[in-house]
């Protein structure tokens, strides 16, 4: 009798070839909005169609993320926006929701179940928006974070942070680092809410908010929107529309159960198959749009991306430059810290950068000849840790 | 090291009083599983009936197997301190009313990572001992104490929050007449009650230990009868504000039957002094309490019910007391619920026969008062909600869990 | 008598020329009732429950209801109340004929002598005494003991020692002679009984119960103001509540002064 092996057979994947992601578009954030998700989203949708010259009933697929659009779901939202897509996705993991929301819609595109996929994530923010996702998070933190404190992500990623610190020598000089040069590429970007400068002085002597979380370390909390619409690459051609290809993409959920705390993401146990199908390295990206609530995640991503090994985030934050003129070009529009975290919009903020960036539209700093970019998503912080990851590796039109 | 207490200075009587906030109550069905064991003091965590895996956060399936079974058992409460973290900025006023706070992740030697509050006397990279307490909503939370106990580590803001310490507090013994009462006077004296209000019903009818109990420096005899709307509505009038713990110890226990044994005046009797009496209790103190359930450190924490554990099932030997006693439990658990926006604990403290004159003619085990009493000071000083005192109650208890048909006949033998 | 008279009568009450003393305790929940061992049958106590006063439960009104013993306060005792009268003709408050609740009061002070002595006992010899100076104790007329008891504090009043109460009361034989030899209507006492707080060592025991409800007279105890009573001449209203067959019952109970 043969032994049963295990069902899990050796993945080759396939790429994205004919498939592109265009017309990048943000709705401008506001701190606080007494508008509805629904109008964000339904803004965000309105620029979309009309920057990708097509008609409402041209889109036949539609991908929602959303955190504040309850109790309604993407499917509540066709009739609300009047679509009629043959092709709809919930794609509800925060940070990482544009990666996932692009590599389904890639998918679904390249399998011909559809021609023009919308993806939009939008949140508003009312007063009291922020206090209320945080309470109703998810169970294991209803149960068992929120009680404690209620000092909701910053309390979360404090311990997190607290951890790779005691494990690694990172400082908070190394994450402030991060924040500065993010401001400094917010200044020039349009929508970004934070427009003063930040010195590192600044982010070291801010008040404490759950240490060693400081002011500087957290997101505004804020309402916007954010869309991209994949399609065919002569699709996008014949709209002359300019289309970024995608080389590679990965996600992956709830990794390393095994570890007692979050020392490292999804993404490194990934990290081959993304190079791999990209059949590009590290080095040869042009800047990286990491998902950066908090610093400290950043830092997780470079190591768990390969741009350095584990442990060494610290030291290749001290070795590199990371504004838009700097050797490491890395949230290039200022990121969530500078622009604000418009909810699950704040999962698409480095993709549709990245996008920008590729096609040589960026609103604010155009890194020099922006060939290749990676775009990283990460997100749902259940109980200890974020659950979700997700990394693209984009690479400009041809 | 813990900051002993001060004793607190007299209240400013124009400052307003703060009004006490809520954490964060809402919970999984499944995760009230830790409330039954916080009740008690237990440490519970759910153990994978198949697997032994050891789950935390609650779960419905086992993490390691998919198994449903999935019970709360007893398990090793020591572990490390990870991580630890200051909140400072929070979005709920309970805790924006009370930072910093310290939370932090222990990984307990059962295997899960618990997210936890800290006791001051905790540090990161050292030993800890997990305790389940519920906090001013009833609801189950983690708190991680040092692995040995410290000085005055009862006096940590963090622990203090989660239990009702009688020391420094204003306590109402509600009948100070009987040995319980007085007992309960002395035990709470001695746990450093700033006062020890104690009811007497009818001053002009003499009773043992008169003397005694007037002699504890911190007693103030006042006059109360439960069975009395308007002398419980004087008392709460007078005294309502500077009372922060009450310790039902009226009794009225008769032998006797619902069918013969026990005639309708006594049986009116014993249900107007527990049931209706601890209803004129509620009424008159249970608003004011609920008020003042955040008024500093000497905070309006507990009223505590001396329940005989026949209330749980009759004891039909003393089945008009047991029957009146499940209607004071029954009343308990409504109290419970409308005094919890108050963050006031209510205590059910269930023991079989005591040590005193009713109980005369049963053999032992008998509860001691002086027993009963330390019972009610350490529930106190733990925050516990429910407890069973002595063997007897310890045992029908068990006998309930295992099967309740099986003691209802047992006991009407 | 005729109408005239009676009405007269009246106006002499309204004019003051016949005054009313009030000889009632006033009803409270603090005010001591007769102290039985616990396992004994209790009697209960004063209790007043607000049924609304003006608000949600009652808005334009204020009232109560109130609970108690047959027992409890100023109150009356039938013949049925005790065992010697179980068996006689109109034993019960309610059956009692309704002209002996007005009737003519003698009033024997004893104030000094209980004063003195709380377990001061009334004998026989002291009541000839008092005959001696205010005259014949009348047939068919209260027989009232001033102790001056009720202007007591409550824990004087009961004066509950471990051995029980100590308060005076009337002797057995002089209970009996009042009885067969002077006709009295019933006898009426400031302390919480008719019969002195030892008197369960008395032979019998309780006489003032025993002799005068066997005999079908009545009692009344917990009264106040005796003291502002003449030795005779007063009249007594004292009119129980119609229980059926009610033993006893609180009451008001009034005395008809003349002014002089």
């Amino acid at each position: 009798m043969m032994e049963k092996s295990s069902p899990r057979a050796a993945s080759t994947r396939q790429g994205y070839d004919g498939v592109v992601v265009c017309v990048p578009v943000s709705i401008p954030y506001r701190r606080y909005s007494t508008n509805s998700a629904h109008w964000w989203i339904g803004r965000a949708l309105r620029e979309l169609i009309a920057g990708a010259g097509l008609r409402l009933k041209d889109i036949d697929g539609l991908s929602v993320s959303s955190f504040t659009v309850g109790p309604d779901t993407a499917i509540g939202l066709t009739q609300h926006f009047g679509v009629s897509p043959r092709w709809l996705d919930h794609v509800p993991f925060g940070g990482a929701s544009g990666v996932m929301a692009l590599r389904r819609a890639a998918r679904a595109v390249q399998a011909g179940d559809a021609d023009f996929v919308a993806c939009v994530a939008g949140d508003t923010n009312h007063v009291d928006t922020f206090r209320k996702t945080l309470s109703n998070f998810s169970r294991f933190a209803q149960d068992a974070v929120y009680p404690y404190g209620a000092g909701g992500a910053n309390a979360s990623f404090a311990l997190i942070a607290k951890n790779y610190m005691n494990s690694y020598g990172a400082r908070r000089e190394d994450f402030g680092k991060l924040c500065v040069a993010q401001r400094a590429n917010a200044l020039v970007y349009p929508h970004a809410l934070m427009k003063k400068p930040l010195t590192l002085d600044e982010y070291m002597t801010a008040r404490p908010i759950a240490d060693p979380i400081h002011l500087y370390d957290c997101v505004m909390p804020c309402a916007g929107a954010e869309a991209f619409l994949v399609c065919r690459e002569d699709a996008a051609r014949s709209l002359n529309l300019a289309g970024v290809r995608v080389l590679a993409t990965i996600e992956r959920h709830n990794a390393f159960q095994g570890d007692d705390m979050q020392i490292r993401g999804g993404w490194a146990r990934d990290v081959d198959d993304l190079w791999a199908m990209a059949s590009v390295a590290p080095a040869d990206v042009d800047f990286v749009e990491t998902y950066d609530d908090y610093p400290v995640i950043s830092m997780m991503q470079f190591e768990d991306l390969g741009f350095c090994r584990k442990g060494e985030g610290p030291d290749f934050v001290r070795a590199h430059r990371f504004t838009n003129d700097g050797d490491f070009p890395h949230n290039t529009s200022g990121g969530q810290l500078s622009v604000g975290q418009a909810g699950a919009a704040g999962g698409y903020l480095g993709l549709v950068e990245a996008l920008r960036q590729l096609t040589g539209k960026a609103l604010g700093t155009q890194v020099a000849d922006a060939r290749l970019g990676l775009v990283s998503g990460f997100g749902m912080i259940n109980y200890d840790r974020g659950l979700a990851s997700a990394a693209a590796v984009l690479a400009r039109p041809q | 090291m813990t900051t002993p207490l001060a004793r607190p200075k007299r209240k400013n009587p124009l400052a307003r009083t703060r009004l006490p906030s809520a954490p964060p109550s809402p919970r999984s069905r499944t995760a009230q599983g830790l409330t039954a064991a916080a009740a008690e003091g237990r440490f519970t965590l759910q153990v994978c009936a198949e697997c032994q895996t050891v789950v935390y956060p609650p779960r419905d399936a086992c993490p390691s197997c998919l198994s449903p079974r999935l019970p709360f058992k007893d398990v090793d409460p020591c572990g490390m301190l990870v991580s630890e973290t200051t909140v400072r900025v929070t979005s709920e006023t309970y805790f924006r009313e009370r930072v910093p706070w310290r939370v932090g992740m222990v990984k307990l030697d059962v295997g899960p990572m618990v997210v936890t509050h800290l006791h001051g006397d905790t540090c990161e990279g050292a030993r800890v001992r997990l305790v389940l307490k519920l906090d001013r909503r009833g609801a189950p939370v983690m708190l991680a104490l040092p692995e040995q106990d410290t000085p005055d580590m009862a006096d940590d803001p963090e622990l203090r929050e989660l239990t009702c310490d009688p020391k420094f507090r204003r306590v109402l013994i509600t009948d100070g007449r009987n040995a319980v009462g007085q007992a309960m006077a002395r035990a709470c004296a001695e746990a450093g009650a700033t006062i020890v209000f104690v009811g007497i019903a009818d001053q002009w009818r003499p009773f043992p230990g008169d003397a005694a109990i007037k002699a504890i420096a911190q007693v103030e005899i006042v006059p109360l009868d439960l069975t009395d709307t308007d002398s419980v509505n004087e008392l709460a009038a007078q005294n309502g504000a500077r009372i922060d713990i009450i310790i039902n110890t009226a009794e009225h226990v008769r032998a006797g039957g619902v069918t013969e044994g026990t005639s309708l005046t006594s049986a009116r009797e014993t249900m107007e002094l527990r049931y209706l009496g601890l209803m004129r209790l509620a009424q008159a103190f249970g608003p004011i309490m609920r008020m003042r359930g955040a008024d500093g450190v000497i905070a309006a924490a507990a009223i505590v019910n001396l329940l005989s554990v026949y209330a749980l099932t009759n004891w039909p030997v003393y089945g008009v007391v047991s029957a009146v006693e499940a209607a004071c439990l029954s009343a308990s658990q409504s109290l419970r619920a409308e005094l919890r926006p108050g963050g006031i604990k209510v205590v059910n403290v269930f023991s079989g026969p005591l040590e005193t004159e009713w109980y005369q003619t049963l053999p032992p085990p008998k509860v001691a008062p002086a027993a009963l009493a330390k019972a009610v000071i350490e529930a106190l000083r733990h925050g516990l909600e429910e407890v069973y005192v002595g063997d007897v109650a310890q045992d029908i208890r068990a006998r309930l869990e295992v099967n309740p048909k099986a003691l209802e006949r047992e006991l009407g033998e | 008598m005729n109408t005239a008279a009676l009405l007269s009568f009246a106006k002499a009450i309204s004019s003051g020329a016949v005054r009313v003393v009030d000889l009632t305790q006033t009803l409270t929940p603090e005010f001591p009732i007769i102290a039985l061992p616990p396992e004994l049958g209790q009697c209960a106590p004063f209790r007043l429950e607000e049924i609304s006063r003006y608000n949600e439960r009652g808005p334009a009104w204020y009232w109560n209801n109130f609970s108690m013993g047959e027992h409890t306060g100023t109150h009356f005792d039938a013949p049925i109340h005790w065992v010697s009268g179980k068996d006689l003709p109109n034993n019960a408050v309610d059956t009692i004929v309704a002209k002996n609740f007005i009737a003519p009061a003698c009033v024997v002070d004893c104030s000094k002598e209980s004063t003195a002595d709380a377990d001061f006992v009334l004998t026989v010899p002291f009541l000839e005494a008092w005959e001696g100076k205010h005259g014949r104790i009348d047939a068919g007329s209260w027989l009232f003991l001033r102790t001056d008891w009720s202007k007591r504090d409550a824990r004087g009043y009961a004066n509950l020692k471990e051995d029980g109460a100590h308060t005076p009361g009337p002797a057995p034989e002089a209970v009996k002679w009042l009885v067969e030899e002077r006709d009295v209507l019933g006898f009426g006492t400031e302390t919480i009984g008719t019969d002195a707080g030892q008197a369960h060592h008395f032979v019998p025991p309780f006489p003032a119960h025993f002799y005068m409800h066997g005999k079908g007279r009545y009692g009344l105890q917990c009264m106040a103001n005796l003291d502002l009573l003449p030795p005779k001449g007063a009249v007594i209203v004292a009119a129980p509540l119609k229980i059926r067959q009610g033993s006893g019952s609180p009451l008001r109970v009034l005395a008809l002064i003349a002014a002089e």
